[in-house]
């Protein structure tokens, strides 16, 4: 092996582990006797621990040819996917049994996923970013559609692919306008022609076609239709775990193209973006209040967090970007946590998926309870809780740095919250009021359980003590200086 | 000294969460002698209280968010000195006062109440203006629980008319606070969010107008000044009766307080540019608020809409930015706490006995309670204000502040005056004389010797105040002028 390939490989190694980990599930499974799946879980988790810690200790520097890129924002995309990807596994084994879905796919594709993720943050190429970005995607179709059984759920899964495949398409025409316009397509020399010259109309194209692509991973408005269904119809654990980790992989792909090359060209963009941010922020918070189905309603929610978050992208300051990331830390433990409630209370053998089947819930099972009324109130940005500095540091930095358009985005951000509050507290008030249903069962799983722990000690612990994330999401801002 | 006490009341929630549900004895104890023990350290705090300093006492100061110059920042002047001795007095009685009407999910209502004392203590005592907008939102989420969860008949509405309006306000502020933040790193080359250091900061006139009116609508929601009062009744109305009275008592001098402490410090200018309209609409709600009482006939809608009016005298007060009215604003602000809790909770032990609120239910009551009727008659005569009592001594100054800025100002709000005697004496009058109406005469028994407990040291308060009123006075005088100094020396400047 010559060093350059060595030097690679040793760059690359938290996505190598976790490529490693998924094949090894695989073939594991074959010989697994049923009764012995839940070894599945340990390996996967094994590997993710294994991976952090990579992640964390590793080199830092550019390697594949300058198609990858290991710097604080690769670090922070690795460790947090990571994040994800375990609390993907914790949710799921207890759902699958009940569902009959247990099999070693599921694993395998979160991990696929999660390592998808992980490389578009690492990107340095937009076609790099296009492999990642497959990577990611592909994974999720399966899994909306893992409950072959259901119809809603293949319906959920073909749904998301065509759409998916679409916005594909859409990206991979803006990289070749993109290379038609500059002729290359690394991210920064792409920045630096574009910068040079003023900009062609097949270059913004470019851009705007590549916007479309990610806004479509995103779930931004208007392209954000396909959301509310694939999340109803897909598994609950599938669509907990793509609520979060499409946004977390579609976010560091913005915070590479936009603020981290393109930052040179901010004038041009930032008006675009803020546009869409705060259709966003409007549409999403307003499509919520009809909502009756809580999977649903979860979903307009990671919509509007969309927004919010391409609040910070439109800034693209130093101060901004360091938010962002933030921001999707704690977006990543209260969605998870809230999904995670529902996972672990079934109507009649199905999910509860009414927002009615939660009503009494204090009374039979207080802690989840409280535990989903603390997710609702940080979603909707209450303090002291970790949602409120989310969109407190996404906000500062829109004032600081983003003059009048950054202040009138504020002003969208903190109204359309306050509309949100209503739905949220909707969730909250039915649990603590309302007359249980016999038919609604609450299941106790110590994996689930567990999941609900960490992310409910998170959303606290980051509203009582909102450093620790600051100080890791801060090393980013130097990048950019 | 000063954080314990804040955050006492939420370790007194956190002790509960742990003790279980149906003991609902044990935890209606813990959580009075939990509101006990905070009462007791807030009068030792009132009595180390040094009343010839004007600035910060008791100051606490550490980073909470370094990156963004986020600090917890807490101590006390005269102005805040008074209003946490408020709400330590206020919590006790509105706990004890529950024991007869709260009997369903007792030990959440206790964490409820408790941690809405640690968020309200804390709005009081915050220096830093995110830690204060951290305390004035968590405020909402208890209180509207305590209206939506333990309310009547409309609960649901009006808990989330009082969150959304309210918050709705508040956000407009936290904008307004995050460009005070940014004009501040331009200013003075730092980021914070400190109020004593924004203070050293003179903002521009033009900024101060648009940033003070953010900062004034969030208040103005609260307080709340007419026209934007029309979340108070419904809440009011509908919250239990221990949340009825923590509304009133407490929540709405958030607001007032609001504009002591952060219009003179920040926006000098602006606030003496706007005291007319200020003043204006305050004798508006004044005479609307009288007005629209004098027209219930729902006896917890009577007191809500009283609250309107009496608020109106507070705004008035502060709007003379001079000492008597400010001194006066301060006061009225401790007294209305006392007498309209105490109407709240008057109305309570009827509701508890009869479950009415309509004032033609009733009759004669004074013959069946009479130990009840000698407390409805001072708490009356207080909230009217006669001599003697609390309630005099506020409005006095406050009058005697307006008379100074604008004779015309006191002139129209000495009419406020005599319509809160005719809608209050004329609602006792039609619950507690005439012939018994009341349909389960056996129903009404006197007051027991628990709500007798409740009552007392609110009655103690109210003839201490009203023939002692120094006792508060001398504690806020340094600190009211020391905040009116300000405003003058700002106009000047201009």
């Amino acid at each position: 092996m010559s060093p350059t390939i060595a030097a690679d490989l040793a760059l690359a190694m938290p996505e190598l582990i976790v490529f490693g980990t998924a094949i090894l599930i695989l073939m594991v499974d074959l010989w697994l006797p049923p009764q012995r799946r839940g070894w599945l879980i340990g390996i996967g988790l094994a590997g993710v621990a294994w991976a952090g810690w990579s992640a964390a200790i590793g080199p830092e520097g550019v390697g594949f040819s300058g198609m990858y890129v290991r710097d604080a924002l690769t670090r922070a995309g690795q460790m947090l996917s990571l994040a994800v990807v375990g609390l993907g596994f914790l949710i799921a084994p207890e759902y699958l049994r009940r569902a009959r879905l247990e099999r070693g796919e599921y694993y395998v594709l979160v991990l696929t996923a999660g390592g998808g993720a992980m490389l578009m943050g690492a990107s340095r190429d937009l076609l790099m970013l296009f492999l990642s970005l497959e990577t990611l995607s592909i994974p999720l179709y399966v899994l909306a559609a893992t409950s072959r059984t259901n119809v809603r759920s293949q319906e959920a899964g073909m749904k998301y692919f065509l759409l998916g495949a679409f916005a594909s398409a859409f990206f991979l025409y803006g990289v070749a306008l993109l290379y038609g316009a500059t002729g290359t397509t690394r991210l920064a020399e792409l920045g630096e022609a574009l910068g040079r010259a003023p900009a062609a109309t097949s270059a913004a194209a470019g851009v705007g076609l590549l916007t479309i692509g990610l806004g479509f991973k995103a779930a931004l408005v208007p392209f954000h239709t396909w959301a509310p269904d694939v999340y109803e119809g897909a598994p609950l654990p599938a669509a907990t775990f793509m609520a979060v980790i499409a946004k977390v992989g579609a976010f560091l792909a913005l915070l590479r193209v936009f603020p981290m090359s393109l930052g040179a060209l901010g004038a041009h963009w930032m008006v675009a973006l803020g546009i869409l941010a705060a259709v966003t922020m409007i549409v999403a918070n307003l499509a919520a209040l009809a909502q009756t189905s809580y999977k649903r309603l979860l979903a307009y929610s990671s919509i509007a967090h969309a927004g919010y978050l391409l609040v910070g992208v439109a800034v693209g300051t130093p101060a901004a970007v360091s938010a962002v990331l933030t921001y999707l830390v704690v977006y990543a433990a209260m969605t998870t946590g809230a999904f995670a409630v529902a996972i672990a209370v079934e109507r009649e053998g199905h999910e509860a998926d009414k927002i009615d089947d939660y009503a009494g819930l204090y009374r039979r099972a207080p802690l989840l309870a409280v535990a989903t009324a603390l997710f609702m109130l940080s979603l909707a940005g209450l303090p002291p809780l970790a949602g409120f500095f989310a969109k407190l540091g996404v906000f500062e930095a829109a004032v600081e740095g983003g003059g009048r358009i950054g202040l009138a985005l504020t002003l969208i951000g903190v109204l359309s919250s306050v509309i949100s509050v209503y739905y949220y507290l909707r969730v909250a008030y039915v649990m603590f009021t309302g007359e249980s249903s016999p038919d609604v069962r609450i299941n106790r799983s110590p994996l689930v359980n567990a999941a609900l722990v960490i992310t409910a000690a998170a959303v606290v612990q980051m509203g009582i003590a909102p450093t620790t994330v600051n100080l890791i999401a801060q090393r980013v801002t130097a990048l950019l200086r | 000294m000063l954080s314990t006490l804040i955050f006492l009341p939420l370790a007194g929630a956190a002790l509960l969460a742990v003790i279980p549900r149906d003991r609902e004895p044990l935890i209606r104890w813990i959580g009075l002698l939990v509101s006990l023990l905070t009462l007791l350290l807030g009068a030792r705090l009132f009595h180390l209280f040094d009343a010839s300093s004007g600035g910060m006492q008791f100051s606490e100061q550490r980073p909470w968010v370094p990156s963004l110059g986020i600090g917890y920042h807490v101590g006390i002047d005269g102005i805040s000195l008074l209003l946490v001795g408020l709400t330590a007095v206020i919590f006790p009685i509105a706990l004890l006062g529950s024991w007869g009407s709260i009997t369903e999910r007792v030990k959440a209502f206790t964490m409820a109440m408790l941690g809405l004392e640690t968020a309200v203590l804390g709005t009081f005592v915050s220096l830093d203006l995110i830690l204060f907008y951290v305390f004035w939102e968590s405020v909402l989420i208890p209180m509207a629980f305590l209206i939506g969860v333990w309310g009547s008949a409309n609960r649901r509405y009006a808990a989330i008319k009082f969150f959304l309006y309210t918050m709705a306000a508040s956000v407009v502020m936290l904008v307004a606070i995050l460009a005070l933040h940014v004009t501040a790193i331009g200013r003075l080359g730092e980021r914070t969010f400190d109020l004593m250091r924004l203070t050293e900061m003179s903002l521009p006139a033009s900024l101060q107008g648009p940033l003070f009116a953010a900062f004034a609508l969030a208040f103005a929601v609260k307080v709340p000044i007419w026209p934007l009062h029309t979340w108070l009744p419904d809440a009011h109305t509908e919250a239990p009766t221990a949340g009825s009275v923590i509304l009133a008592s407490v929540l709405l001098k958030m607001g007032t307080y609001g504009f002591v402490r952060f219009g003179p410090a920040l926006f000098p200018q602006a606030l003496a540019a706007s005291a007319p309209l200020i003043a204006t609409l305050a004798i508006i709600g004044i005479l609307y608020g009288a007005a629209v009482s004098w027209a219930q006939t729902d006896l917890k809608r009577l007191v809500a809409f009283s609250s309107v009016s009496h608020l109106g005298f507070v705004m008035l007060g502060i709007a003379a930015l001079n000492v008597q009215g400010l001194q006066g604003a301060l006061i009225q602000m401790i007294n209305h706490g006392i007498s309209t809790g105490a109407l709240f909770l008057i109305v309570g032990v009827l509701y508890d006995r009869t479950h009415s609120r309509a004032i033609g239910d009733y009759g004669g009551v004074a013959a069946l309670m009479p130990r009840f009727a000698a407390v409805f008659t001072i708490v009356a005569v207080s909230s009217a204000a006669l001599p003697g009592t609390n309630g005099f001594v506020g409005e006095f100054l406050i009058l005697l502040g307006a008379f100074r800025a604008s004779s015309w100002w006191a002139a129209l709000a000495v009419g406020g005056v005599v319509l809160s005697v005719v809608y209050l004496l004329w609602a006792y009058q039609r619950v507690m004389h005439g012939p018994p109406t009341a349909k389960h005469p056996e129903r009404l028994v006197d007051l027991t010797r628990r709500e007798m407990l409740v009552f007392v040291p609110l009655i103690a308060m109210i003839f201490a105040i009203g023939l002692y009123p120094r006792a508060l006075l001398d504690k806020s005088e340094a600190t009211v002028k020391a905040v009116l100094t300000r405003v003058e020396q700002a106009v000047a400047r201009r």
